[in-house]
């Protein structure tokens, strides 16, 4: 129904809660037939952000605008977002076919295309054969499916899920992933799209935006926020689980030379630093490998997870910070290994980075 | 116990059990027992035939429906909007709640008083309506109908807006949300998501209500005119049973007063069935 806009620009909403800023001057441009994930840990405006969007929530502050046009003073109603909600929100009183229509007719569509419509949407999620049933007899990725079938009957011109797939077991997350990527793609649907899961937002998202207490932190693909997170809260979200205090020894250009966990490591400046400064050291469990080479650190292999084809080991440096590595090869508790990283994928951040700040 | 098929808590039911039989099924069954004996002789059924072949008894059926009905209505309908925009949290909504609440703990006399004083033809609300011209005479508000009525809604409302409130809370805020999302003004939303929703509530809402104001007694004789206009089904079970000593046939007026209860009850309930019962949660 209603046509693609080319833009949607989010000017410096803020949301309060009390005086709990739940969302502090988000600024972010959408262009039309875009796919953006909204990425955070719990309690991070998600949500929020997401609600003021839907018009749910009133602003605090800021405004948004469609093409140049306010919609922030809008209703809900009259934005013509779909929403798919985080616990479905389903019409408990109606069929799963009724559910799905419930938005054409409200918009006072004609008894046959509604039912052609919905019928077409439920087709779309596969679940024609259950058309008839009420929420309650489906299962909850059924369910799901029919919240997603709900929104995107109407080709909203901008569709947001919260945490879509956040109650669903790990094989149909997977697959309803995928579908959510072929139905965007199919239709051309803008997508705001809200989760908590690094892994999800990286597959889905043209674009990705970190957010931390309701500040954002990185706005990137996928491909920048992975390989060059922008500090070390979103490092640690792209799967830096290796963060080791180290003091910064010497800087040439990009590269710092540090010491840490009585090693000495070289990596890449992130932040700026200077010879002396406290910092933090963040490496991969994946980049770790285990064998003699450049940039080694010496270590005790303590815990030893057996995941297939790799492993998931635990080791501690001699000053007593754990490490995190996945390797291929066999080690056993009480092992004295000896772990490489190439410089390149070390990264080196000042020991605390004030939110907010890009670097 | 326990694997013979008996819970042990089980055992906590005994005093429920003891005391619903002491003081309900055992004076219900003496009191039914009681009523096939007329002290008149005659049939069994004698004191249910004198009942229905005197319209001054029988009449009293019809005088209680046309009080009980409206004000049961009145509470629900009233109830609605005013718990429909409460359902959230906002300032001073214990307040509200409160005063909303109190006149359940006015009881009935008080009730009565107030209406007296301000109803009554030397009140408040006749003095204003005089004062500014609107009549010449005292409009007639106590000890007829209405004052019944009126002492009936202020004493029913309380439990209908709690429960209707408590149903109304029940109900996931988030279906709304999105129903507003999918274009449904507040009109619609309430129309189309939350009216289902509350139905079956309304539904129980309206017979308690219904069955607290059937059985009135206490306001139709001191806001009303217990001889004539309402002279409810609960007076003539007293009169018969204590003024005139004729214990048999208070007890049949007051099985046909629970028989037309039931009624009552059981076509609501039966309407009740039609509709959507289920969970009210997001989930569905
Ligand atoms: N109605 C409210 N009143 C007060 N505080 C609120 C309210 N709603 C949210 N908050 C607060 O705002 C912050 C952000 O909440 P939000 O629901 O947006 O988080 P989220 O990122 O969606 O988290 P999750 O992943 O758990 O859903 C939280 O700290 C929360 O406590
Ligand atoms: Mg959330």
């Amino acid at each position: 129904m209603s046509e693609n806009f080319a833009e949607l620009r989010i000017e410096r909403v803020r949301r309060e809660f009390g005086d709990h800023v739940a969302l502090a001057e988000l600024e972010l441009t959408i262009k039309g037939g875009e796919f953006v994930a909204l990425l955070g840990p719990s309690g991070c405006g998600k949500s929020t952000a997401l609600n003021c969007l839907a018009g749910l929530l009133p602003l605090s502050g800021g405004q948004i605008l469609v093409d140049g046009k306010r919609i922030d003073t809008l209703p809900p109603e009259r934005r013509g977002f779909g929403m798919v909600f985080q616990n479905y929100a389903l019409f408990p009183h109606m069929s799963v076919h009724r559910n799905v229509a419930f938005g054409l007719s409200m918009r006072g569509i004609g008894r046959a295309e509604r039912t052609r419509r919905a019928d077409e949407a439920l087709r779309l999620v596969r679940l024609s054969d259950h058309a008839h049933k009420f929420p309650a007899q489906l299962s909850g990725g059924q369910q799901q499916r029919v919240a997603i079938a709900r929104a995107i009957v109407l080709e909203p011109r901008l569709v947001l899920m919260d945490e879509p797939l956040s109650n669903l077991d790990a094989a149909l997350r997977l697959e309803m992933r995928t579908e959510i990527r072929r139905l965007h793609q199919s239709l051309g649907l803008t997508t705001v799209y809200v989760t908590h899961d690094q892994e999800e937002a990286l597959a889905l998202a043209d674009r990705l935006v970190v957010l931390r207490d309701g500040v954002v932190q990185q706005v990137g693909s996928p491909e920048e926020v992975y390989a060059h997170p922008a500090n070390r809260y979103v490092a640690g979200f792209m799967g830096y689980r290796n963060m080791i205090p180290a003091t910064v020894s010497d800087v040439d250009e990009e590269v710092v030379t540090v010491a840490a966990g009585r090693s000495v490591l070289h990596g890449v400046n992130r932040d700026g630093l200077t010879a002396g400064s406290a910092a933090v050291v963040a490496m991969r469990p994946s980049d770790v490998t285990v064998g003699e080479g450049e940039n080694a650190l010496r270590a005790e292999v303590e815990i030893v997870e057996y995941h297939g084809r790799e492993q998931a080991v635990q080791a501690r440096l001699p000053d007593g910070t754990a490490l995190h590595v996945r390797t291929g090869s066999r080690l056993a508790p009480g092992d004295t290994v000896s772990l490489t990283v190439p410089a390149d994928r070390v990264l080196v951040f000042a020991e605390e980075h004030p939110p907010g700040e890009e670097s | 116990m326990a694997e013979r098929g008996v819970d042990r808590v089980l055992w906590l039911l005994v005093p429920g059990v003891v005391f619903v039989v002491a003081l309900f099924a055992y004076p219900v069954l003496y009191g039914l027992q009681l009523s096939f004996q007329p002290e008149e002789g005659g049939g069994v059924l004698a004191n249910y035939e004198r009942f229905f072949a005197d319209p001054y008894l029988r009449d009293t059926i019809w005088i209680t429906l046309r009080l009980a009905v409206p004000a049961a209505l009145i509470n629900v309908l009233a109830s609605i909007p005013i718990a429909y925009r409460m359902r959230g949290r906002f300032r001073g909504k214990r307040l509200l709640t409160t005063i909303l609440v109190v006149p359940i703990t006015l009881g009935t006399v008080l009730t009565a008083e107030g209406l007296i004083n301000y109803l009554g033809p030397v009140g408040w609300f006749n003095k204003i309506l005089m004062g500014i011209g609107l009549t010449d005479e005292p409009v007639r508000l106590v000890h007829n109908y209405w004052g019944v009525l009126f002492s009936l809604i202020i004493t029913g409302f309380p439990f209908a807006f709690l429960l209707i409130l408590s149903y109304l809370s029940g109900i996931d805020p988030t279906l709304e949300q999105a129903a507003a999302t999918l274009g449904a003004d507040r009109r619609r939303r309430f129309r189309y998501i939350t009216l289902p929703l509350l139905a079956p509530g309304l539904a129980i809402t309206f017979c308690l209500t219904f069955v607290l104001a059937f059985s009135v007694f206490p306001s139709a004789y001191l806001v009303g005119l217990p001889q004539g206009e309402t002279r409810v089904i609960s007076i003539a079970a007293y009169e018969s049973a204590f003024r005139d000593t004729d214990y048999p046939l208070g007890s049949a007026i007051a099985m046909i007063m629970a028989v037309v209860m039931l009624v009552v009850v059981g076509l609501v309930l039966l309407w009740r069935s039609t509709l959507y019962r289920g969970a009210t949660g997001g989930k569905g």
